[in-house]
């Protein structure tokens, strides 16, 4: 018998899959991993500048996370390679948040909360939050998918179908910062990039179509929230953590699957 | 009327111009070669024939709907993106399964549709991506560099394959090729580039001369020839100074 904030945890889980399971595929495929895990760091900055402002975490962290990734497309190319650059504002970014956050005087907040996320204190609003965000990213990359595969795949042959690669690499990014901000509360800046990830590896082997990879990736996802906070709960362990725990069990579990076959 | 047509074209980037003033037509049906050495623009003609790249002088004008299909010159699927062929032939849309199933056939690859596209072996991979530029049924094919990477003898095939596809469909081809020496004995005209437009013209069919027997063997079917261009004309230019003799000499 799930408790009531049982219930809102399972579904806040759940809805980060759903949004994390399309977007994960297309940063595991085009190799942006870094990219994530970096953007979400940022987001600390985010969450200390609404909170001095007194605005709401989700359009805080939206702004900096889209900010953060404009300033990198910018800076890119002009001497620093990719990895330096992402490594320079990101850890900065969340430097300065943490030190913002604690300059902040008259709020007496709990860091951890945004480090790891506080899954079990999910209102009824931040469902909202988070299922509205969800939505939009999955609505998103749906609307967009063949132009985005063309141009992973390669941007010349995307060119040549009259679509801008440029653009496609707009709307990742966007929905990126969308799945950020959702995700915040849920596992915290430090697992986002996990719940991106590491689903949509654990689904590859499983997958013989992109699409196929994506929805295992959402089953995944899913299955993990859900027996991550069961095991939360039970084991009375972070609740963000498990869940990412299960995820990496999952994805342990499916490479020996690989291992067995390729022997076969 | 042409398919497309390059006028006075330059392409920099940065401060690096890669490519000055370039002229070209393509006529429906034909085929053109366009040689050059490393580094003599000719990915990047191609780039800006097909919007990837902007010209800092000069247009590109296409004849209206002319429809173009694209070989890249290197595609590298990640091993961790899962694709079968004919998911890979649906991309960006807008594909029937038999249209899928004439473009493998077209391209000689019938049966790889469910093969996963990581697996394929390099001649394998390259007729799919044929397959793909032929799948919208264009006017116009352009291929960089489509054999790379492939032995003579598959290289031998690919262009057959081309010629082939030229013959059925009648769409013009214009292809790079890295053997500055060895072009299709099918190409109409052969454009010599380098930065500008050396020199173009018809290529000579030594399918059947002695030393080219002896360095390809009669197994390729006439599909490569020598083309030998004459050096002994005149460029405007002066002040740029190509050896062409080191890489047009057959080794």
């Amino acid at each position: 018998m799930l408790d009531d904030f049982m219930v809102r945890a399972a579904l806040a889980g759940i809805g980060v899959a759903f949004a994390a399971a399309p977007l994960g595929c297309f940063v595991v495929w085009r190799r942006m991993a870094y990219f994530g895990d970096a953007t979400a760091h940022a987001a600390i900055l985010g969450v200390a500048l609404s909170l001095a402002f007194s605005m709401s975490i989700f359009v805080g962290t939206m702004t900096v996370v889209l900010l953060m990734a404009l300033v990198v497309s910018v800076l890119s190319g002009r001497g620093y390679a990719m990895d330096t650059l992402l490594g320079v504002l990101a850890h900065s970014a969340l430097a300065f948040g943490l030190v913002a956050v604690s300059l902040i005087s008259g709020v007496r907040i709990d860091l951890m909360a945004y480090l790891f996320g506080d899954i079990l204190a999910v209102s009824r609003g931040d469902l909202a939050v988070i299922w509205g965000g969800a939505a939009l990213v999955v609505a998103l990359i749906g609307w967009r998918w063949s132009a985005l595969l063309t141009s992973t795949l390669n941007e010349d042959l995307a060119y040549a179908s009259g679509i801008n690669p440029k653009r496609e690499q707009l709307v990742l990014t966007i929905a990126l910062a969308i799945t950020v901000a959702v995700a915040i509360k849920v596992v915290g800046v430090l697992l986002i990039a996990a719940m991106l990830i590491i689903p949509a590896a654990a689904a590859r082997p499983l997958s013989r179509t992109p699409e196929g990879m994506a929805v295992a990736a959402g089953l995944i996802g899913m299955l993990s929230a859900i027996i991550g906070l069961r095991a939360a709960f039970v084991l009375d362990t972070p609740a963000g953590p498990s869940i990412v725990c299960v995820a990496a069990i999952t994805f342990l579990a499916t490479s020996v699957l690989r291992g067995f076959r390729h022997q076969r | 009327m042409s398919l497309i047509q390059v006028e006075d074209l330059s392409v920099s980037y940065g401060a690096r111009t890669v490519l000055s003033r370039v002229s070209l037509h393509v006529a429906p049906g034909e085929i053109i070669t366009i040689v050059g050495p490393n580094g003599s623009g000719k990915t990047s003609l191609l780039r800006a024939i097909i919007g990837a790249v902007k010209p800092s002088q000069g247009r590109v004008i296409q004849r209206n709907e002319v429809k173009i299909g694209y070989v890249p010159q290197k595609l590298h699927i990640d091993e961790t993106l899962p694709i079968t062929v004919s998911r890979f032939l649906k991309l960006p849309g807008g594909v029937t399964a038999e249209d899928i199933n004439h473009a493998l056939a077209q391209a000689g690859v019938p049966d790889l549709a469910k093969a996963q596209l990581s697996q394929l072996s390099g001649g394998q991979f390259q007729r799919v991506l044929l397959a793909h530029a032929l799948i919208g049924k264009p006017d116009l094919l352009l291929l960089d560099e489509a054999t790379q990477g492939l032995d003579q003898r598959g290289s031998a095939s690919f262009y057959q394959q081309i010629e082939t596809v030229r013959q059925d469909t009648g769409c013009a081809v214009l292809m790079i090729s890295h053997e500055l020496h060895v072009v299709m004995s099918a190409s109409d005209r052969v454009i010599c580039l380098n930065g500008h437009v050396c020199c173009e013209g018809t290529p000579a069919v030594v399918a059947s001369a002695p030393e080219y027997r002896a360095l390809f063997g009669t197994g390729t079917g006439g599909a490569l020839a020598l083309y030998r261009h004459d050096h002994d004309h005149d460029h405007d230019h002066g002040d740029h100074n190509h050896d062409h003799d080191n890489t047009e000499a057959p080794e």
